[in-house]
């Protein structure tokens, strides 16, 4: 077998080191919250049975195992309430990383497109806004949308209404507070695949015979779907999950699965529920990111 | 026909392209050869369409194509690095043009095949260009450039990312598929060897004008001045003023090298610069000094062998120093001369070129 140890020592190490990440910070979290999913609400101080007790020996351990059921699972199947909440968070994310990438992709080339020096200046703008909290920007805009707000005083001011219209609380003010946030994880993966496109691929498809639009499609956009597989996912993943920009922004009536969990945890106390949403949710989850692993695996074999 | 006309191009303040005017006839394998930043490569890029002339006209058999957009002349080239499209095989990279062209499926197809046989690239078709080595990267550009059948076709520096070996047999091939296909070509090269080997004609670039336009043999041995004679290979240079002029017979008195005679001088001015070739001079070792009064004289400074020929540079009694090639035609000639012997140096007046100072 020595012959087949193609690393040294250290080097195995450096190569192990990811996977210890993971296993600590990944997968020893993750086997908490699936026990938790695993067993049932109770008034008690952590508020569910049964509680492993390592010191309490092997058997204690084993029948604590075998407490375990899968009955919150089959609660998030049964009840309407959670399989809405999935559903939403999907077409919530799914819209807004359209629009995203709908508004993202023009500004981005837009941007790899402007003169050399000006191309950091206009990241700058992209970025800069970062550098505010984001639930103060989010309370900014409730102060934009509400009744008396920016919005309306400037719609009637204008003549637009004649009355103030209801910004707040709707799915238009959620979706402009979830495009807000997100625009620059959208922005910043295609601008850089975009800027470092090469210039005489365009001249070659312009030599070809190809009109400016043409070279957009046939070179431009193929070569820049990494980005854009890339800007997708950085942009769904997290917009499935939230939390905050519902909550503050959107109504009250439907709630995206993000804020069921959080009411099952903070409101309810019902911990294993609020777990098993957890696991279903990154179950959901890992099927676009699965999905994105091999595509970017495709691209780098063809680099 | 290829007439470019008084053709001007700024950038700024920087004149790249200085009312320069050229005809290239169809068929011609026309060289555009200078250093970097001469405007050669702006020149092309007028031709191809990407930067449009500040003023005079650029026609293509009589259309003036000046202000046409590069995907609507019948004009193609092939880039410098090639260009690929990364995304595409070698098949959809040859195949790109003809698809905007919008042939028929079948005739693509056809022409495809055709292209592939043409630079050898048969089994490769479904290679993308990562797959490729340079040499079939350089193939592929060439056949997706031909593919269209333009009536006119750019070359820049198409051979510069090979090495030596692999651009020899390049040259001959690309000389061969023009020949072939008795297409226009231009070539943008800084290298006077490529120029030389590939091309009919070739015209010399210096600061945005055209210095001189020629065979590569009458540049060579007729350069029509001293900076193109100093560019296009190695020649010895010696200041002297025109002493006498006679037909056949012009004496030229230079203070480092003594009276030279040439057979012909175009009218210059008094002040002049003679200029031989280092394969033109012969060497002959000095026995006796007493035989050697009337020839030039000198002694060998420095000799080196580089297998097919041998340079020395020869220290003239009068202060010139002249470098001499001279072929080793015999296994014995390589060991001819050694340093510090006494020789003198001979060449015909024929090969002796007159220019202005």
């Amino acid at each position: 077998m020595s012959g087949r140890r193609i690393f040294t020592r250290p080097a195995r190490l450096a190569a192990i080191a990811p996977y210890l990440w993971m296993a600590l910070f990944f997968l020893v979290p993750f086997g908490f919250v699936l026990k938790i999913a695993l067993s049932q609400t109770a008034i008690a101080q952590p508020p569910y049975i049964p509680v492993v007790n390592l010191a309490a020996g092997w058997d204690a351990f084993k029948s604590a195992l075998g407490a375990l059921s899968f009955d919150n699972f089959k609660l998030l199947a049964s009840d309407d309430l959670y399989i809405f909440s999935y559903v939403r968070s999907l077409i919530v994310a799914v819209t807004s990383t359209v629009i995203l990438l709908l508004i993202g992709y023009p500004v981005a080339y837009g941007m790899s497109r402007l003169p050399q020096r000006w191309q950091p200046i206009a990241m700058m703008l992209v970025i800069v806004p970062f550098w505010t909290s984001f639930l103060i920007r989010i309370y900014a805009w409730i102060n934009v949308l509400q009744h008396d707000g920016l919005l309306n005083k400037l719609l009637l001011a204008l003549g637009i209404v004649d009355k103030p219209l209801v910004w707040l609380s709707t799915d238009a003010a959620m979706y402009l507070g979830i495009v807000y946030s997100y625009f620059p994880f959208m922005i910043l993966p295609l601008y850089a695949t975009l800027a470092k496109m090469d210039d005489a691929l365009l001249e070659a498809a312009a030599d070809l015979g190809a009109s400016k639009l043409k070279a957009f499609w046939l070179v431009t956009f193929p070569l820049s779907l990494p980005g854009v597989g890339a800007g997708l996912l950085l942009c769904f993943i997290p917009i499935v999950g939230e939390f905050v920009i519902p909550d503050l922004l959107a109504g009250s009536d439907r709630m995206m699965i993000g804020q069921t969990l959080w009411l099952e945890f903070f409101t309810n106390k019902d911990w294993p529920v609020a777990s098993a949403i957890a696991i279903v949710l990154l179950a959901l989850l890992l099927l676009p990111l699965l999905i994105y692993e091999k595509l970017q695996r495709r691209h780098l074999e063809a680099q | 026909m290829l007439r470019i006309a008084s053709v001007v191009k700024r950038f700024g303040g920087v004149t790249a392209v200085d009312t320069l005017s050229l005809d290239i006839a169809t068929g011609e394998f026309f060289a555009l050869l200078g250093p970097s930043g001469c405007g050669k490569t702006t020149l092309l890029r007028m031709l191809a369409g990407f930067e449009a002339p500040d003023s005079g006209a650029i026609t293509l058999d009589g259309a003036d194509i000046a202000h046409v957009l590069p995907h609507e002349r019948p004009v193609n080239m092939m880039f410098q690095n090639y260009a690929l499209f990364p995304h595409l095989t070698v098949e959809g990279n040859i195949a790109f043009g003809l698809k905007r062209a919008g042939l028929p499926r079948d005739e693509i197809a056809s022409r495809v095949a055709e292209m592939v046989a043409l630079v050898r690239l048969d089994g490769l078709e479904k290679r993308r260009p990562d797959q490729l080595s340079g040499g079939q990267r350089q193939r592929v550009a060439l056949a997706r450039s031909l593919a269209r059948r333009p009536r006119l076709l750019l070359l820049d520096e198409p051979l510069a990312a090979l090495d030596k070996k692999l651009r020899e047999s390049t040259q001959a091939e690309l000389k061969e598929v023009q020949r072939r296909l008795g297409m226009t070509f231009i070539i943008v090269t800084h290298d006077q060897e490529e120029a030389m080997t590939v091309a009919d004609r070739i015209g010399v670039m210096d600061n945005g004008r055209l210095v001189q336009v020629a065979s590569p043999r009458e540049l060579y041995e007729a350069p029509n001045s001293r900076w193109i004679a100093g560019f296009v290979g190695d020649i010895n240079l010696i200041e002297g003023v025109v002493e006498s002029r006679e037909p056949g017979r012009i004496a030229i008195v230079t203070p480092d090298a003594g009276t030279i005679v040439a057979a012909r001088a175009p009218e210059t001015s008094a002040a002049v610069c003679v200029a031989i070739r280092p394969e033109k001079i012969r060497l002959l070792p000095v026995v006796q000094e007493a035989f050697a009064v009337k020839a030039m004289t000198g002694v060998i400074a420095s000799a080196g062998f580089l297998g097919g020929v041998s340079v020395y540079t020869v220290q003239l009694d009068q202060g010139a120093v002249l470098r001499v090639t001279l072929a080793n035609a015999t296994r014995a000639a390589a060991d001819g001369f050694s340093v510090g012997q006494r020789v003198s140096v001979s060449f015909s007046p024929d090969d002796v070129v007159v220019l202005d100072r």
